[in-house]
């Protein structure tokens, strides 16, 4: 077996609060395979988006080592960190927040194409029409400002920039949940959609166990910083071993109408 | 609503605009209605204001035209009062960016830096820098905004510091964008508003301080100042007061309108931000 995209081993980081300190993410493990999708669940406050923002060295862990594309990704700084970004994208939460508001959507897909040099300056607007085109928009889009479209095409927006620079693994934290179900259902389709053509690896967060059986090949679930359980997306989620999976799965009443095919039953 | 339409709703905000609209349009006109020398003698000396109409105000010590005057100050006044203050802003939103978005050692250094700028009064700040420099309008320009650029560095840098925490700095670090730039081209526009809305306070202060400084015979020697035709007026207080007292109201008008205008400003955006 080749070698995975994303190893990480012993993932801790710890918060001081009030004079003693919290580990929020304590000793994590996991890999992520090419093209494979993991979900990342817990509980609120289990460290789904410290694991995250360690991840995108957003924040520097107190200890553990994350392999990214077979090289030590906390080894890189300065301008080879942020090259090496072109390969590890992200998708926010909340896609108004995630964009500077003065932004145009023209502006928001150029920075990438243009930091990365992509395209040369006279490609990038075709180059940005076809990104738009490729996550299901119109090309018209692009000159309007970000406040001026609606949710479900912005987080479609994000999920062009983070397409854009041509990633291998896209960390997506909690990216459908401020989403109404059906505009949902077709942004997990879009996800699905790419990572069949271009081989993308997810690192899904979230705690709504039916988007991660809709969606996830294998779970790993968080318990206070911990990883309780980990495993087969569908395995895990039909028979949790942890007391946190059977809560999680017990809080999770509409498991078995999402609408779209497993994606563990897929492989 | 139209924003001008809303902003004309207040009499404060009127009354405002209409002073600046006056003040620009004796700036703008001066060389039209006074091309020559606003420093050259016009007639008989101390001649007092709506005796003779082609010297509706009348002259000063030296028969020097005192509307003439009172236009090409209004010049330097603006001018002044404008440019020292858009450095000031520029410099404070720099600093106040750098030390915000950097943090650590530089925000230390930088914020230092800024306290003691702070803790030397802004005018003696000034009165030192042209002393030593020697008066021109652009010595006059960069003392006073010397002393001014400290507030702008302070607010600029609270609003940086509550942005950089937002999710769009990390998407933009995430794309791999450059320090840099992220912090001039995605925070720096955003944490503007309020460092702007200092800056009536500050065009009116810097007004207020070039006229001190031409009162003491600090002021570029080439220009008409009102600070200084106030300096010139006092010698003759007692009895030609009128020369003392025209530029003088002319200044309180100014300041005034500044405020009153600037006010008017921050208001409407806060309607407009409670709005949207
Ligand atoms: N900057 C910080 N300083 C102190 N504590 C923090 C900080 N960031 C996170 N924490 C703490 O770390 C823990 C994990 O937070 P995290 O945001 O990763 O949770 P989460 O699993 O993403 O929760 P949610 O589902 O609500 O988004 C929480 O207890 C949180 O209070
Ligand atoms: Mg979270």
């Amino acid at each position: 077996m080749s070698s995975p995209l994303l190893a990480v081993s012993g993932l801790t980081k710890r918060y001081r609060r009030g004079g003693k300190t919290i580990a929020a993410v304590d000793d994590v493990s996991f890999d992520i395979e090419p093209g494979e999708t993991l979900a990342l669940a817990g509980p609120s406050g289990s460290g789904k988006s410290t694991v995250a923002r360690l991840l995108l060295r957003l924040i520097e862990p107190d200890a553990g080592r994350i392999e990214f594309e077979g090289g030590d990704f906390q080894a890189l700084n300065g301008t080879a960190l942020r090259a090496r970004r072109a390969r590890v994208q992200m998708v926010f939460q909340d896609p108004l927040a995630a964009f500077n508001p003065r932004a145009s959507v023209a502006r928001v897909l150029d920075d990438p194409l243009r930091i990365h040099g992509i395209a040369a300056r006279s490609a990038r607007p075709r180059r940005i029409a076809a990104l738009l085109e490729r996550v299901g928009l119109s090309a018209d889009l692009a000159a309007r400002a970000i406040h001026e479209i609606s949710g479900g095409q912005r987080q479609r927006i994000a999920i062009a920039r983070a397409i854009a620079t041509n990633p291998s693994l896209i960390i997506l934290d909690e990216a459908v949940s401020a989403l109404d179900v059906s505009v949902r259902r077709q942004i997990l389709q879009l996800l699905l959609d790419l990572q069949r053509e271009q081989r993308i690896a997810y690192l899904f967060i979230s705690h709504d166990l039916g988007v991660i059986s809709a969606i996830a090949h294998r779970v790993v679930i968080l318990d206070a910083g911990r990883v309780a359980e980990s495993g087969n997306a569908r395995a895990v989620i039909g028979t949790p071993q942890s007391a946190i999976g059977k809560a999680l799965v017990a809080a999770a009443p509409r498991l078995n109408r999402t609408g779209t095919q497993g994606a563990a039953d897929r492989q | 609503m139209s924003p001008l339409r809303r902003f004309l709703c207040t009499p404060e905000a009127i009354a405002g605009a209409i002073i600046l609209a006056a003040l620009f349009a004796m700036a703008l006109t001066a060389p039209l209605f006074f091309p020559g020398d606003p420093q050259a003698i016009a007639g008989p000396a101390l001649l007092p204001p709506f005796q003779d109409w082609s010297l509706p105000l009348g002259t000063d010590r030296l028969g020097r035209d005192v509307l003439a005057a009172l236009l090409h100050g209004a010049r330097t006044s603006l001018a002044v009062g404008l440019a020292a203050a858009a450095a000031a802003l520029a410099v404070g939103a720099v600093v106040g960016t750098l030390a915000g978005f950097a943090g650590g050692l530089v925000d230390e250094v930088l914020m230092r830096i800024t306290d003691a700028f702070q803790t030397v009064p802004s005018f003696l700040l000034a009165l030192a820098f042209v002393s030593v420099v020697g008066p021109s309008l652009g010595v006059v320009v960069a003392a006073i905004a010397l002393g001014a650029w400290t507030g702008p560095a302070r607010v600029a840098r609270a609003e940086v510091l509550s942005i950089r925490e937002r999710d769009f700095v990390a998407g933009a670090r995430v794309i791999g964008m450059h320090p840099l730039e992220i912090a001039f081209r995605e925070v720096l526009p955003n944490a503007l508003p309020p460092v702007l809305a200092l800056s009536s306070v500050i065009v009116a202060a810097a007004i207020l301080t070039e006229a001190a400084l031409s009162f003491l015979g600090l002021g570029d020697p080439n220009r008409v100042t009102w600070g200084g035709m106030i300096a010139e007026g006092r010698a003759v207080l007692r009895t030609a007061p009128f020369l003392s007292i025209i530029p003088g109201v002319a200044l309180v008008l100014t300041v005034l309108g500044i405020y009153l205008a600037g006010e008017g400003v921050v208001e409407t955006a806060a309607v407009r931000r409670s709005l949207s």
